[in-house]
């Protein structure tokens, strides 16, 4: 190995370590509760699990929440952006949770249709 | 790339092992299996994370929260409830935190995050991955070396750091690496003593298990400096996990052309091994340690000649603590004028200290040198345990000094506690409330004397013989007049001619303990007419 070599490691390396406990650009919370468990809320978590990774989105982050308190509306989203009003989202479902990732959270677009 | 939303840190050291850590660990691994939760949620080990006495401890990320007395049947609430809903499981939330984030510093008055040089990967970082320590850094250091610096330019930004040895001594660094590079002889070798053997110190221990790659770069540099070939890290055999992770990051160093011949295409060839001690504590000193590694008994050696000019197999030797190696990567990537940003003007830096006693959070502390001994007790440590009162410290180990009430507000460092005829030593901090009888302590220390001593010279094997005798007696409510005052005659000639420091050092004790305590130690003995 040669000295460019340890850069790239470095910088691959710093990138795994960097998602462990970073400051996210865009926080993406999930409605855990029973309910929202029991309206499909793992399949959302996972989807935006693994948008998020395909597309190598660095600053944004998964995470999960207990119950909102509307029971209807789950599984339910947040979206948490800096300097921006929380958006958030109802009754998703992986489909939608995909084109949530591609408009608001890569286009910053937020999606009108889906939000309470 | 697979996204991994959790990430837990279960602190592995030798402690949290013994608390039932690797059970817990695999506990939380086939619950997070059964959920289904594999591909989110990575667990890792992590080294210390500088609290102990509260059992199996664990940080979840990115929350970044710790839990603490962890059991296995507590994996399940934590997967389900934590990692699967997002609700933290209450009850198990660390209460006493070790207090890392904050410490008041005299001199600027603001509050200021706790300085963390050597401790910085650990607890943090997995010590058992080498792309974890890089990404933290990890080997900038040796290339600054390579490409800017050379060995002379590393040398100049040890000397300029004003960097000590911070295993008791207080050696200047680049001196020794001086003295090594300018010997004739060939090949020349470092060694790192990592025999940690002073009692209440484990800062060594966890430094190693925490981050084993920052050891390894800082020999590498030190061997650079002064044109070593080969190190040798002599290390405390009970020390298994260490070991084993020194081992795996020498092997995963060595895969990654790190260690060995041609380093990083550089022409610097440099390859590491790990030896073994059997826990006698005279072999701290260098050059007991030195005979050890040839296999020999460990007796001390006459000096000089000193190891930097005849050391190991009579070649030139560099012996350097494990925590003042693993302050120079950080010296070299950063340069000698960010070190001395840290600390005071005389002794820039850190120290890395063990507390243990009636604390409320004993454990390892990383804080600027000049810090006073009562941010050390209470920001760091939280304080005397509940409802008791500071009544001294035992500061530096058994070779170290008591210290009384009103030394709480001196600036500690090598320098400055000279002054008060005390000694930072190793950085053990041995706090003591009002319940501690000071002669019970020095009872104590004088039998680790006796029993450490190597018997190669007279004043150590008999003087230690007959201070326990005399301390014994005095313990029993037996002692004569006289005798407190033979005890610091003892010491005193222990002191002028013992042959190394284990017999020079056993006046500090004994004289400190007077100093500070004397009504106590003199009530012991019952008046005679």
């Amino acid at each position: 190995m040669n000295l460019e070599e340890l850069k790239k490691i470095r910088e691959k390396a710093q990138k795994d370590v960097e998602l462990r406990q970073k400051q996210a650009r865009i926080r993406i919370v999930v409605g855990m509760g029973t309910s929202g468990i029991a309206a499909g809320a793992r399949d959302v978590l996972k989807t935006f699990v693994e948008e998020v990774g395909k597309r190598n989105l660095t600053d944004v982050i998964v995470t999960q929440t207990g119950e909102k308190g509307l029971a209807s509306q789950e599984p339910m989203v947040e979206i948490f952006e800096e300097s921006k009003p929380v958006v958030v989202y109802g009754n998703i479902d992986p489909e939608k949770a995909r084109r949530v990732v591609v408009e608001h959270v890569v286009n910053g677009q937020p999606v009108s249709e889906f939000a309470i | 790339m697979n996204l991994v939303r959790n990430h837990v840190l279960i602190s592995i050291d030798a402690g949290t092992i013994m608390a039932g850590a690797k059970g817990v660990e695999k506990a939380l691994v086939d619950e997070i299996n059964k959920q289904g939760l594999s591909g989110e949620i990575a667990v890792l080990e992590t080294g210390s994370i500088g609290a102990t006495g509260q059992g199996v401890v664990i940080v979840v990320y990115p929350e970044g929260l710790y839990y603490a007395n962890v059991n296995p049947e507590d994996a399940k609430e934590i997967v389900e409830e934590h990692l699967l809903k997002g609700r933290p499981v209450k009850r198990l939330i660390m209460t006493e935190m070790p207090r890392q984030q904050v410490i008041r510093k005299e001199k600027t008055g603001l509050l200021k995050e706790q300085a963390r040089i050597v401790l910085k990967n650990s607890g943090i970082i997995n010590p058992e991955n080498i792309d974890e320590y890089i990404a933290a850094g990890g080997y900038e250091a040796i290339e600054r070396a390579f490409t800017e610096l050379k060995p002379e330019g590393v040398i100049r930004e040890v000397k300029e750091s004003g960097l000590v040895g911070r295993g008791g001594a207080a050696f200047t660094t680049a001196m020794k690496w001086e003295f090594a590079s300018r010997a004739p002889g060939q090949p020349k070798y470092i060694i790192c003593n990592a025999d940690e053997g002073e009692p209440g110190t484990f800062k060594d221990r966890l430094i190693l298990e925490g981050d084993p790659h920052k050891l390894i770069e800082g020999m590498m540099l030190a061997a650079y400096a002064f044109g070593g070939s080969k190190g040798f890290i002599y290390i405390r055999g009970e020390y298994a996990l260490s070991i084993e992770r020194l081992e795996k990051a020498i092997q995963q160093a060595r895969e990654y052309g790190i260690l060995g011949d041609n380093i990083l295409e550089s022409g610097f060839n440099f390859d590491l091994a790990v030896m073994k001690g059997a826990g006698a504590y005279v072999c701290g000193e260098e050059t007991a340690l030195i005979e050890s590694l040839e296999g020999k008994r460990g007796h001390p050696r006459n000096k000089p000649p000193y190891p930097v000019t005849e050391g190991l197999w009579g070649k030139p030797t560099v012996v350097n603590n494990v925590e003042t190696l693993a302050n120079v990567p950080e010296i070299v990537r950063h340069g000698a004028a960010w070190y001395r940003g840290y600390g005071t003007d005389k002794c820039p830096g850190t120290k890395v200290y063990t507390i243990i006693g009636n604390v409320a959070t004993p454990g390892l502390i990383e804080a600027e040198m000049g810090t006073t001994l009562r941010d050390i007790i209470y920001d760091y440590a939280g304080g005397i345990k509940a409802g008791k009162h500071f009544k001294g410290a035992l500061v530096g180990g058994a070779a170290g000094a008591f210290l009384g009430p009103e030394m709480l507000d001196v600036q500690m460092d090598f320098i400055n506690l000279k002054e008060y005829a005390a000694v930072l030593g190793s950085g053990a901090i041995l706090v003591m409330d009002e319940r501690t009888d000071i002669v019970d302590m020095l009872q104590s220390v004088l039998h680790f004397f006796k029993h450490e001593s190597c018997g190669h010279c007279v004043p150590c094997r008999l003087g230690t013989k007959q201070l326990v005798e005399i301390i014994d007696r005095i313990a029993l409510g037996k002692g004569k007049t006289g005798d407190i005052e033979k005890m610091v005659k003892i010491s005193e000639v222990m002191r002028d001619t013992s042959f190394c420091p284990l017999g020079q050092s056993l006046n500090l004790p004994i004289s400190s303990s007077l100093k500070y305590f004397k009504d106590e130690v003199y009530g012991r003995v019952p008046a005679t007419v």
